[in-house]
């Protein structure tokens, strides 16, 4: 319960978001009993995945895993964390923002690239155009796709910093104290 | 190129070598033998390590003299290539550098497994990832022999023979021995070296222009001897539309082929967050669109001041423009200038050649260990096991890339690197971005994106004019050339992603909801990643 009142407010944990990590458990500890969010799916899954998981003995009792890729497949419980946590509003809006500017930006540079190179070996004659001294079209579109490129990467690198990274680090502690709190109560 | 080069060039050359032994023997006594150790070196390089490293990786012989070389010669359409080069990497900043860190643990088969069945994703991901790493792997070793032949005057085939079996050799003592520690030092070190003797040779042709970029080029243009066409596109790829296919081929393999590459990817693994990871590939986007910026300038003042004639007749490809450069910038072939920045050019290439070898190395044993090998065999109690595999897949890998190298050693090989390009953008691409981005991808999905990329690719060189059919191909003898294009990636990159979308519409079992729900929240938290 504790870990997800605080993914829900990390929904809300952009840039302005100051207060440490620490500070908005506890608040949202003391709002907790006024908090709406009871009725919504992640809280009502979340607390079946508790009482599960401290029966003693159970079938959960099997070590959830985190690495898939090496022990066999974890058990329900851990399953039901992710898809909890990726039906959160919290990881929503992170991949909400992810998504709204790498898909634009994706697009854009690949056009572009690709509108470089057709009209490199299709349209020399366009190409050859001069602007300026010895530079040519060709030379101008050139160093604009490195600078275009460097742009693109200070503008992705300064979005992430700024609007992803601290909600996702929030994400990943809550997510990996959920399946942590699994794993202890079934030991 | 007298003798006294030549022995400035050995000296550099062996000094290089003993301080990656060095590296080597030191990174060798720390290390724990833990499979984190050799993949990863322990996931404890900082971001700024790690994008030099990266871009040590990345910068290889082909793009120091190969890129300049091909505009001195032809001007304007060597940029074409820098610029495809460079544009790959915000493929592997946005869509993949992360994504993978948080997802995977060692390759690329380890994030595809996290969703699929993990068996026959990890067979045919180990499988092409090793194909792209020989392919790559070949073409350096090659290069090698013709590089030092032609930069230490080595001209006699015993000299080649030797230069190839000691590259594969030295290789494989560093991966063996050093694993990702080692290899990853060896990389920063070439690439402060590479950049380094750039930067000076970039300055040295700035300052004989007093900075004037437009009489650079003018003159260049000049000296050509195709005045203004030489900064126009079209003298190299510009012929009938079967080359200029052919090039925009090419470079739709380049630009998606980067977020495959085996070795690249598994660079993303040594640094301990996402957020490290991405700022390694901000670190290595600065280096590497700074250095392909520069070797435009070198390739001009190339043209400019040595002559497109002086550098053919010297090497028929280009690949000598820049040390010839270098000679003329020093101030001439008897002077001392021009001897020192000879040697030093020489031995940078040279280091250059080593470390990317290391590095592809280290990646293709990563393949067989922990993919094919794991895949293949039963898994029980392999953990203490899989470090001494990968260390006999490297020797292997070695002998192979050798024997290969000296079995190619007088053919033409340079569509091999173009060609690496291609698979690792047909077959590793798109199961790559289905597995991090589509809910409904499944197992065989996977299995057909990777085969039905991979196959093509390589069946579409084989049936190319690069392996028969006309007088540079690899048999000039025989003709079964049915398909026209050089570069398969036009054809084989939609078909890898093609085949991938089939494969998951025509499967039985729908996809695993709970899975795809774990790759993501983890791919984009890093919840629950080593």
């Amino acid at each position: 319960m504790q870990p997800s009142n605080d993914l829900h407010h990390a929904a809300g944990g952009g840039p302005a978001r100051t207060a440490g990590h620490t500070a908005g458990r506890g608040r949202a500890l003391a709002e907790a009993p006024a908090d709406p969010g009871y009725d919504d799916p992640w809280y009502d899954a979340l607390a079946s995945n508790w009482g599960e998981a401290a029966a003693p003995g159970g079938p959960a009792a099997a070590v959830p895993s985190t690495r898939p890729d090496r022990e066999p497949p974890a058990p329900r419980g851990t399953a039901d964390v992710y898809l909890e946590v990726q039906r959160s509003t919290a990881f929503q809006e992170v991949r909400a923002r992810y998504r709204r500017f790498v898909v634009p930006a994706v697009t854009g540079f690949f056009l572009w690239y690709v509108a470089y190179v057709v009209a490199a070996t299709a349209a020399p004659g366009l190409m050859a155009r001069p602007v300026a001294g010895a530079v040519n079209v060709a030379m101008v579109a050139g160093l604009g796709q490195f600078l275009t490129t460097f742009l693109l990467t200070w503008a992705y690198a300064r979005h992430a910093r700024l609007r992803r990274d601290r909600a996702a680090l929030d994400l990943r502690w809550d997510t990996q104290e959920l399946t942590r709190g699994l794993q202890s109560g079934a030991s | 190129m007298n003798a006294d080069h030549e022995r400035l060039a050995l000296l550099l050359c062996s000094s290089f070598i003993a301080v990656t032994l060095a590296i080597t023997t030191w990174a060798g006594r720390k290390r724990r033998g833990s499979a984190e150790e050799f993949y990863t070196g322990g996931r404890l390089f900082t971001p700024m390590e790690n994008g030099f490293a990266i871009s040590g990786d990345y910068m290889s012989a082909a793009s120091f003299l190969g890129i300049s070389g091909l505009i001195a010669l032809n001007g304007y359409d060597g940029m074409l290539y820098s610029v495809g080069f460079l544009v790959a990497w915000l493929v592997v900043l946005m869509l993949v550098a992360e994504l993978v860190r948080n997802c995977g643990r060692f390759t690329l088969a380890d994030v595809v497994a996290a969703r699929m069945r993990e068996r026959p994703v990890r067979i045919a991901t180990g499988a092409s990832s090793v194909t792209v790493s020989v392919l790559y792997l070949v073409a350096q070793m090659v290069g090698a022999g013709s590089l030092v032949a032609l930069l230490l005057g080595g001209t006699g085939e015993a000299a080649r023979t030797w230069t190839v079996i000691g590259v594969g050799a030295l290789m494989v003592v560093y991966v063996s021995l050093g694993g990702m520690r080692a290899t990853t030092w060896i990389q920063i070190v070439k690439a402060v070296l590479l950049l380094g003797g750039t930067l000076t040779l970039t300055a040295l042709v700035l300052v004989r222009f007093h900075g004037d970029l437009d009489r650079l080029l003018r003159t260049a243009a000049e000296r050509s001897g195709h005045g203004e066409a030489f900064l126009a596109p079209g003298l190299a790829y510009g012929g009938d539309w079967t080359s200029r296919v052919d090039f925009m081929s090419l470079g739709l393999a380049l630009v998606l082929g980067t977020a495959g590459l085996p070795h690249i990817l598994s660079r993303f693994y040594t640094v301990p967050t996402a957020r490290a990871a991405r700022r390694s590939a901000v670190w290595s986007i600065g280096l590497i669109g700074t250095f392909y910026l520069m070797t435009i300038v070198l390739g001009f003042g190339a043209a400019a001041l040595v002559g497109p004639d002086a550098v053919r007749a010297s090497n028929a490809a280009g690949n000598t423009a820049v040390p010839l450069l270098a000679l003329d910038l020093g101030g001439g072939a008897d002077s001392t200038g021009g001897t020192v920045l000879f040697a030093v050019v020489a031995a940078v290439a040279f280091a250059t050649i080593l470390a990317v070898v290391a590095g592809v190395t280290l990646a293709s044993s990563a393949s067989v260990a922990h993919d094919l090998y794991a895949g293949l065999r039963r898994p029980s109690g392999r953990r203490r096991g899989e470090v001494t595999v990968a260390r006999i897949a490297a020797v292997g890998i070695g002998g192979v890339a050798i024997g290969l190298g000296l079995l190619a050693r007088d053919l033409n090989v340079a569509f091999l690197v173009g060609l690496a390009f291609a698979v690792a953008a047909s077959a590793n691409l798109p199961v790559l971005l289905y597995t991090l981005f589509w809910r409904g991808f499944t197992t065989r999905g996977a299995v057909w994106a990777v085969y039905g990329g991979l196959v093509p690719a390589v069946v579409l060189v084989l049936l190319s004019p690069v392996v028969s059919g006309s007088p540079q191909s690899l048999f000039p003898g025989a003709d079964f050339h049915l398909f026209p294009l050089q570069n398969p990636g036009l054809i084989s990159i939609p078909l890898g992603f093609a085949a991938g979308w089939i494969g998951t519409v025509t499967s039985a079992e729908p996809p695993d909801e709970a899975r795809h729900a774990e790759v993501e929240v983890r791919s984009l938290t890093g919840a629950g990643a080593v």
